[in-house]
């Protein structure tokens, strides 16, 4: 437990330090380029409007835009937070100095300052309850957004919120937003205060600003401990589970230099060479496209699992054609055809209606749309292409087979949102993992899950009574590949250094 | 001191000032009158070149200003604007102190000049670490004014100086504004639209119309040898008031009855009918003055300076 506090703290100034990083940088430009602006206004419009639509890229867009050219890290997620922050703090710069009087300032020039002394003794002193709004409103969209940067591998809260949401653990999701809420709360609080100040007392402490931003900034640049010379980069799901990080450390003893990183990044920073060792799964098709090789689990640590829809049983009695229906593609998809599905999606670009279109044509499985109109049946996807190209094939025989109509909510976040949206009724089935359901979602006694989790089958029938049971939901029959977690590597650093296993690689550890 | 050659102004190809010249001597008090829009206060800026003039040149002291540092000319030069323009983060204090920071005078130099400042402009000393909010509109001006006046400039410009101010405040600012010693010797440039302030205090008149200058010439010229019927128009409705306010008791010398009251209160003989009409009513029945010249002294009451103004002025129309 002191070893969580100690990672909340840690994570706290890491979040501190990367909205107050960004937030100086964002000062260091913007009031500039304000002042800029508000001398020559006909280029006002089109920076504003630059800054603005910068504002509108969706935050994961953006921190995805920064990798192939910053890499992982603290540097794109700094770059993409001070592209946030950017534009509250031009537009109230713009706006607080165009506002100040005609005649104040016509006064300043008469009097002979000069252009600086006029900016100084009154633009800048005039204008800065208007400034320090901007910066509160910078520094209150920087909290929100830092909890992103645990995608790239640049810490911060996110870490527990995202890990949490992907566990299904409601207490690691609060130990993260709750000090993120708070941060922001009282930062904004702390602003406002001094934006209230009287203009006066204020002139004499506003150096003080620029140097705070920078020591708060400065816990982020803590020196980190690496312990290792290899680099690993792991999910926040990954992180949590029995067999995933724990495993590695209880069972091999592994230790290595770990950050977390989002699913969605993490290959192609290994590709990138910004990661050596990442945890992904076995039938990912970016496994063939970013060239990268399995260590092999000599130890047996990653079990292999089946992949089956779940479903509510409310809903197989609403829709009783729906249980055959789904059932048409049991058995039907092996791993390989798995791993080359996810290839043609992650590598070729393929959408997962096409690649889902073509297995069904090929199987014979595929008959066009009835157009029926009875009634609605919804299906969840998580945020992956598997998970896609999965609905899309269950889309496509529902609407062959049946007169149902198909709503699709695809890219349900992780584990625990989709089973959520499942549980509350949002909707009717989405396809999970056995695993998943055992380690996860029901969290059984670690012997219970120890006896069976080596054997595929029993897990399946263990999940299957329990989720009735207790849920009321069904596992319908496997789709027939396993996934698996796996420890990859680039396939030429795996033989550069002969680490082909995770027993060889801890050996190489030990030695490095 | 302050010269002006053929100077013209244009905003967006619309002419605001056209060619206009005047010189304004050392000491001597010129008031730019005109309705709005007329182009004073651009003429005005141009002075401290906070306007530059698309053509005509521009000496203040002898020196074209446009080969001057306009930082170095500025703070030589006071400037009075109509919303006074003081800056709303800074004291009072801090705001009459701009200009002795801005050429590095030490602390109890300009702490000094400020207190004495400050009294002769009936400032009370606690206001120095007031801001500008906190006062009247008529202190606000006064501040402004003091602020224009702290570093001693040859030169002061003002535009509109009281025109912000009720009519009252006015008038009590106007009459200090007269007395105060500090402005005796300083060559000043005033902008104003009012012709009865124009007429108290300038020692010339500069009226112009449509960026012009139509005459130019001391307030009695203006009433007296109109340059043309829009000067006459222009001063119609309050020609008379006018009148009582370019004609002196000295003036009126020769038209009194000769008598002499004991207890009678002795005024200036520079007093203008006006003044000496607003004498009445505040020290009483009869005023005494005595010329320059001969060392004599006539006393008059209200009726006597009513009538000999009438044949006073009777006479100067038909000369
Ligand atoms: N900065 C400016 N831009 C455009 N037009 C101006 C500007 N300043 C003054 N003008 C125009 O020039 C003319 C003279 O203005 P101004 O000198 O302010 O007149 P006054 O002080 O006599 O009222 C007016 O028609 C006014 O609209
Ligand atoms: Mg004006």
């Amino acid at each position: 437990m002191s070893g969580e506090s100690d990672k909340l703290l840690n994570q706290t100034f890491q979040h501190l330090g990367l909205t107050f990083i960004s937030l100086f940088l964002a000062v260091a430009i913007g009031l500039p380029l304000g002042i800029f602006i508000a001398r020559k206004r006909k280029l006002s419009g089109s920076v504003l409007a630059v800054a603005g639509v910068l504002q509108t890229i969706p935050s994961i867009a953006l921190l995805g835009f920064m990798i192939p050219i910053l890499g992982i890290g603290a540097k794109p997620a700094i770059v993409a937070l001070l592209i946030y922050a950017l534009l509250p703090i031009i537009r109230n710069t713009y706006t607080g100095i165009v506002g100040i009087s005609t005649e104040v300032k016509e006064a300043a020039i008469a009097m002979g300052m000069s252009k600086m002394q006029v900016l100084f003794k009154v633009e800048l002193p005039l204008a800065m309850p208007v400034i320090l709004a901007g910066v509160r409103t910078a520094t209150v969209i920087n909290v929100g957004v830092a909890t992103l940067a645990s995608y790239i591998a640049a810490g911060g809260l996110g870490e527990f919120i995202f890990g949490g949401i992907s566990l299904n653990n409601t207490n690691m999701i609060l130990a993260g937003a709750i000090p993120a809420a708070l941060l922001a709360i009282i930062l904004d609080a702390i602003l406002a205060a001094i934006q209230k100040m009287n203009v006066k007392k204020f002139r004499k402490t506003l150096y003080i600003f620029p140097i705070l931003f920078l020591v708060l900034g400065g816990f982020y640049l803590l020196p980190k401990a690496y312990g290792s010379s290899l680099t690993a980069g792991f999910t926040p799901e990954f992180m949590g589970r029995q067999d995933g990080d724990l495993g590695l450390k209880s069972v091999y003893g592994l230790k290595i230099h770990t950050i977390v990183i989002s699913d969605a990044v993490m290959y192609q920073a290994a590709y990138e060479k910004e990661l050596d060792i990442i945890s992904g799964y076995s039938t990912d098709g970016r496994l063939k496209a970013f060239k990268l090789t399995i260590l092999k689990d000599d130890k047996g640590i990653f079990p292999p699992y089946y992949a089956a829809p779940i479903i509510r049983e409310a809903s197989l009695k609403k829709f009783p054609e729906l249980e055959g229906v789904l059932n048409l593609l049991a058995g039907k998809i092996t791993d390989s055809i798995m791993t080359d599905l996810n290839y043609r999606t992650d590598y070729l670009h393929q959408t997962p209606e096409r690649v889902a279109k073509d297995f069904l044509i090929g199987c014979g499985l595929y008959k066009s749309a009835k157009g029926g109109k009875k009634s609605v049946i919804r299906i969840g996807s998580k945020i992956f292409g598997e998970q896609y190209i999965l609905a899309e094939m269950y889309r496509m025989l529902i609407l062959g087979n049946t007169d149902y109509e198909v709503a699709t909510k695809t890219g349900l976040g992780g584990t625990k949102i989709c089973f959520d949206a499942l549980m509350n009724d949002q909707i009717d089935f989405y396809p999970e993992y056995t695993g998943t359901g055992l380690l996860v979602l029901l969290k059984p006694d670690p012997k219970v899950s120890k006896k069976m989790a080596h054997d595929r089958d029993s897990t399946y029938q263990y999940v299957s009574r329990q989720f009735s049971q207790k849920f009321n939901i069904k596992w319908l029959k496997p789709i027939g590949f396993n996934n698996s977690y796996a420890l990859m590597m680039r396939q030429k650093q795996s033989k550069d250094l002969d680490v082909n296993s995770i027993t060889t690689l801890q050996q190489y550890l030990d030695k490095n | 001191m302050i010269k002006l050659e053929k100077v013209s102004k244009s905003f967006h190809n619309i002419p605001a000032v056209k060619a206009v010249s005047f010189e304004v001597k050392e000491g001597e008090n010129l008031i730019l009158l005109g309705t709005s829009g007329c182009g004073k206060t651009t003429t005005l800026k141009m002075i401290n070149r906070l306007i530059a003039p698309d053509h005509g040149t521009i000496t203040v002291n002898g020196k074209d200003i446009e080969q001057e540092n306009p930082e170095l000319l500025r703070r030589g030069i006071g400037y009075v604007m109509q919303n006074n323009g003081l800056f709303p983060h800074y004291t009072v204090g801090e705001n009459i102190a701009i200009v002795p920071q801005l050429l590095k005078w030490d602390r109890k130099k300009t702490l000094d000049r400020t207190k004495a400042l400050m009294a002769k402009l009936h400032l009370s000393d606690e206001y120095i670490n007031l801001f500008p909010h906190e006062l009247s509109g008529g202190q606000q001006q006064r501040v402004g004014l003091a602020r224009a006046l702290v570093a001693d400039p040859a030169v002061l410009l003002m535009d509109e100086p009281f025109g912000a101010l009720d009519n009252v405040t006015r008038a009590s600012i106007r009459k200090e504004f007269k007395a105060l010693e500090e402005l005796k010797r300083k060559t000043i440039v005033m902008v104003t639209h009012d012709i009865q302030e124009a007429f108290e205090l300038a020692d010339r008149i500069c009226l112009m119309d449509k960026g012009e200058i139509i005459q130019i010439g001391t307030p009695k010229s203006l009433l007296y040898q109109p340059a043309s019927d829009f000067v006459v128009k222009f001063m119609e409705s309050e020609r008379r008031s006018l009148e009582f306010r370019v004609t002196t008791l000295n003036d009126l010398w020769h038209h009194l009855p000769v008598k002499n009251s004991a207890n009678a209160t002795v005024v200036n003989s520079d007093l203008s009918v006006w003044d000496a009409l607003n004498c009445f009513r505040s020290v009483g029945q009869e005023i005494a003055f005595s010329t320059d010249e001969i060392q004599e002294q006539k006393s008059l009451n209200i009726n006597d300076l009513t009538v000999a103004f009438n044949h006073y002025h009777m006479q100067y129309l038909h000369e």
